[in-house]
């Protein structure tokens, strides 16, 4: 395959790629990967380092659009990332002694998972009880403008979310995605934060924490020009064009499109990861 | 409340601030990337892709010293490299800023927080991760 029919191809994938993540909430990393390795045969740590930087890129990208509303918690923010930065680090340097065959099963089951978080029901569980000693030392309740007012919200099980996200910072390091599902997991239900909070925040950390493995990648030749040029310029006008749309649009119907077709992936991964093809 | 409504106003000029610098971060990388790809498809277009083994030392583009000694000879490989930096740079310049405005707050703890998180990030700069 030449060099221009190579990037074409990617920076289609890329931009589609960035466009359904802004409207299903779903990282560029999900369809970025399965395009390099199960459709062009890329290597896929070449992948992981194409995917990392999709990863910034969307996390930038809609952070500029979100600042304005102002309701990133950067004290919740900045506590977890000490957790993630570290995790992911140690995820990108661990990421080359295992072998390519289970990375792609990991990813896979990641995959499984975060089709089933994106279809199921979302509920709010934040409230305003008493939190616990450590959320008030490291003042991580808040409050957020609504209509009626600013709402305050309490900060629960930091230990638990804590534990959560370095999990989610290891897999981020790992497999070059930024695990929004996990990181889901930990700040709405783990630490009951509410949503119009953990979704700005946890995009925050997302591009702090993937920028701590891309340069870990990018030392040892992960992050190739050739790969990394088409997945920039493609993600972020595909993210853009889509925050665009997503104010007027329903996105329920494509959601569900979109896990069946992650599903699909999801097993072709497992499927390739298990009979030793990538 | 005073005190309160102050550091509010505070917060909201800081996340003008911050929303801007994210915008610069982006753009300005992606032009970068996008004038690199320009020049590297100009000079590359016919070659063909190998991407099927990974070989570490292949762009011989994978540290900071290389993409700018390769800038100096306009390196479409290189500009695109130097413009990925920008967008690896931009959310940590986010957590710099952070500092100074909990500086600003004088939120000690959260100096603190904000400067481990760096000192993690610069230590993965170290070179002595990648294995």
């Amino acid at each position: 395959m030449s060099v221009l029919l190579f990037t074409i191809i990617v920076l289609a994938g890329a931009f589609l790629a960035g466009l359904v993540g802004s409207l299903t909430g779903l990282g560029g990393g999900v369809v970025i990967i399965p395009l390099l390795t199960l459709v062009l045969g890329v290597d896929i740590h070449y992948a992981i380092g194409a995917s990392i930087i999709s990863v910034i890129a969307t996390s930038s990208g809609s952070a500029a659009a979100y600042v304005k509303e102002g309701i990133t918690n950067i004290r919740i923010g900045m506590f977890l990332e000490i957790a993630t930065t570290v995790s992911a680090i140690i995820g990108a340097v661990i990421t080359v002694f295992i072998d390519p065959g289970y990375i792609a099963v990991i990813f896979g089951l990641i995959l499984l998972f975060s089709a089933m978080m994106m279809i199921r029901k979302k509920v709010d569980r934040s409230d305003n009880d008493t939190s616990g000693k450590i959320a008030v030392f490291f003042k991580l309740n808040g409050a957020y403008p609504t209509e009626n007012g600013q709402k305050k919200y309490a900060v629960h099980n930091v230990v638990g979310g804590f534990l959560m996200m370095f999990i989610a910072g290891i897999i981020s390091g790992l497999l070059g995605i930024g695990s929004g599902a996990l990181k889901v997991i930990a700040m709405d239900n783990i630490m009951r934060i509410p949503f119009k909070v953990s979704t700005t925040t946890s995009n925050f950390m997302m591009g702090v924490t993937a920028a701590a493995s891309a340069i870990v990648y990018l030392h040892r030749g992960q992050i190739d020009p050739g790969i990394a040029m088409p997945v920039t310029v493609g993600v972020l006008l595909g993210a853009t064009i889509g925050s665009k749309i997503l104010v007027r649009t329903k996105t329920d119907k494509l959601k569900i499109v979109f896990a069946v077709v992650v599903t699909f992936l999801a097993i072709q991964m497992i499927y390739n990861g298990l009979t030793g093809r990538l | 409340m005073s005190k309160g409504n102050r550091n509010f106003l505070a917060d909201k000029d800081i996340q003008l601030i911050l929303g801007t610098l994210l915008r610069v971060g982006v753009i300005s990388s992606m032009s970068v990337v996008f004038l690199g790809g320009v020049i590297y498809l100009i000079s590359n277009s016919s070659a063909v892709v190998d991407y099927n083994e990974f070989d570490p030392g292949k762009s011989g583009l994978s540290s900071i010293v290389a993409i700018f000694a390769g800038l100096k000879h306009l390196d479409g490989a290189a500009i695109i490299q130097f413009g990925t930096l920008l967008l690896i740079f931009t959310p940590i310049l986010r957590v710099v800023f952070s500092v100074f405005s909990f500086l600003i707050e004088k939120d000690y703890l959260y100096v603190l927080i904000g400067l481990f998180v760096l000192a993690v990030i610069l230590f993965s700069l170290s070179n002595k991760l990648a294995g």
